[in-house]
């Protein structure tokens, strides 16, 4: 069937592209949720009346946050280049896209993590805090457990946004689906290649986004 | 078991500088439970929270159990708190965890080891009766089962004190007094130290020894509970009593009384204290040769004695009557004769 509506579609190369996106979306998220929580933590615990509110400190991580938020995707790859050469030695492969798609989500999620944590029930801190709890932890467990639902959707949220990021990154030459659909779809005239390489796209959102909500759902006892 | 000296507590606002606690000193023994009572805004939810070092003092000094809490800090401030349970009006249980899960929280935060976790835990759902709720999450209880689960949670490390803001103010009646009678109850078996913050005067006389009257920051009066329902001083300390003992209603229906009642004398008796449980009426029947009709009474149960008044009237010879009521007088009643002579 696949031979008839999309004739130049060679499977082995579609594998390959389709097992980059997955790969450079998964290896992002990781980092991205790593270094998300902790600047949403950061940015969260020195916000105004909060445990450690400074408000020099939560003024600069602010605004680096919005910075690398408010920079189109393409052009913070361009900005990376001597930065990404410098780290992973070259500019060309789904590793070449790594630190982009790092830096250019991290913030996003760290907004996300903030205003779950903030979600997180002042009365409920107040009660850890007379118990005798410490920062530590508050922050693993009462603010990261109370906040989880809103951590986890962001995190699919993330995701998505992500596997859009992997497919501009392909186009400039870091592989995967959108590197695929660009370059032996659009370049070679193949509109069949193209569309096989949305369509697994689209799959690939889905799938997140059902894996994420159901994850959501299941944790969230309010 | 806690001392307040001169404590004051500044907020600075926009506005302004709020004195929310106005230089309060207090004495509150060990197994005291101890009622603080006054409208929103009055600072009695500051006054506690000074108690366990939630907010420091601006002046004076707090100690509890021996510890000058508003002095000490970081790690012994931890230490202290854990020996101080507090229970909340929104009860601020993790949604994240089940029934055992939450009180099983401040053991943890006591680096208590898992299977004494465990032990402790399931005495502690049995003292406040959740057997067969342990794996509930908060969501799935109703109001007075989440208070439950609080108090279960903050008396989890033997604290030597319990903090209560308004601990009952959301719940129903019925509720409400299931959940004072859990905390009388653990007052006697433990001699805890209670605290008890609230703006409803039934909930003192219910369970509290004594009492202070909170306005605008200040202390401005502290007695046992029966002397305070016995003679309030201040304005306030009188409507709050009020709210208790709808004296209002009661007058209302007084002339209605009279006047269906018109021969010898409509007495109103206050009794206070042990008196209540005295066999006055019988006494006075026995002894003279009259009638006693009990026409309205409301006698109400504290923790240190009975209060309540009781309408009634005494008919037959005017000479009899006066003779009851001196007699009356002799005994520890208020004795207020309101009609018909
Ligand atoms: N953190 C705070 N900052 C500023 N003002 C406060 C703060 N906490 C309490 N107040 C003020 O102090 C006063 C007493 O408040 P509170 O102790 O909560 O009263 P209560 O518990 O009797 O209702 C109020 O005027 C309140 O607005
Ligand atoms: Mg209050």
């Amino acid at each position: 069937m696949i031979e008839t509506f999309f004739p130049n579609v060679e499977m082995s190369k579609f594998w390959e592209k389709t097992y980059e996106t997955v790969y450079m979306t998964g290896i992002s998220l990781v980092f991205i949720f790593i270094f998300g929580i902790l600047l949403g933590l950061l940015l969260f615990l020195t916000s105004k009346g909060n445990i450690w509110q400074n408000r020099v400190i939560n003024w600069i991580i602010a605004a680096v946050v919005n910075i690398f938020r408010a920079i189109p995707f393409v052009i913070l790859i361009i900005l990376l280049i001597p930065f990404t050469r410098g780290i992973m030695g070259t500019m060309i492969g789904p590793n070449a896209a790594l630190p982009a798609l790092i830096i250019g989500s991290a913030p996003f999620y760290a907004r996300m993590v903030e205003i779950g944590l903030r979600e997180v029930n002042k009365g409920v801190i107040e009660a850890a805090q007379a118990m005798g709890a410490r920062t530590s932890t508050i922050i693993f467990k009462v603010l990261l457990p109370e906040s989880m639902p809103a951590i986890i959707s962001g995190l699919t949220v993330t995701a998505i946004a992500l596997v859009g990021y992997t497919a501009i990154a392909g186009i400039i030459g870091a592989g995967g689906l959108g590197n695929y659909a660009h370059q032996y779809g659009f370049v070679r005239g193949n509109n069949d290649v193209t569309l096989f390489g949305t369509i697994a796209i689209l799959i690939i959102v889905f799938i997140i986004q059902f894996i994420g909500d159901l994850i959501t759902k299941k944790i969230d006892k309010r | 078991m806690i001392s307040l000296n001169n404590v004051t507590k500044q907020f600075k606002a926009k506005s302004g500088t709020i004195t929310a606690v106005d230089n309060v000193s207090l004495n509150i023994k060990e197994g005291e439970i101890f009622g603080i009572i006054g409208y929103s805004g009055a600072g009695k939810s500051t006054l506690v929270r000074m108690l366990n070092g939630l907010e420091k003092p601006s002046q004076g000094s707090v100690t509890v159990a021996g510890k000058e809490i508003s002095k000490i800090k970081g790690s012994n401030l931890r230490k202290a708190r854990q020996e101080i349970g507090m229970i909340f009006q929104h009860f601020n249980l993790l949604w994240s965890r089940t029934v055992r899960g939450n009180i099983s929280f401040p053991l943890e935060i006591a680096g208590v080891p898992k299977a004494q976790r465990k032990k402790r835990v399931d005495e502690l759902i049995k003292l406040v009766g959740l057997e067969g709720r342990e794996d509930a999450y908060p969501s799935q209880l109703s109001g007075g089962q989440k208070q439950r689960v609080g108090i279960a949670r903050a008396l989890a490390n033997n604290p030597k004190v319990l903090l209560c803001d308004e601990a009952t103010s959301a719940l129903d009646p019925e509720t409400t007094d299931s959940i004072l009678d859990l905390l009388l109850d653990i007052n006697k078996k433990m001699g805890l130290t209670i605290i008890l913050i609230t703006h409803e005067m039934h909930v003192i006389r219910k369970i509290a020894h004594r009492v202070a009257v909170m306005e605008n920051g200040k202390v401005v009066e502290i007695a046992p509970v029966m002397e305070i329902f016995k003679n309030p001083k201040a304005d306030i300390t009188k409507r709050f009593i009020q709210q208790v003992t709808d004296e209002e209603d009661t007058m209302d229906t007084v002339q209605h009384l009279l006047d269906k009642y018109s021969t010898g004398k409509v007495v109103k008796l206050t009794f206070i204290g042990e008196t209540a449980e005295q066999p006055i009426i019988s006494e006075l029947i026995k002894e003279l040769p009259i009638t006693v009709n009990i026409l309205q009474g409301k006698i109400s149960q504290t923790q240190t004695g009975s209060y309540g008044t009781l309408l009634i009237q005494l008919d037959g010879d005017e000479k009899h009557i006066e003779k009851a009521i001196e007699q009356l007088e002799t005994q520890q009643v208020g004795v207020e004769v309101i009609g018909n002579d």
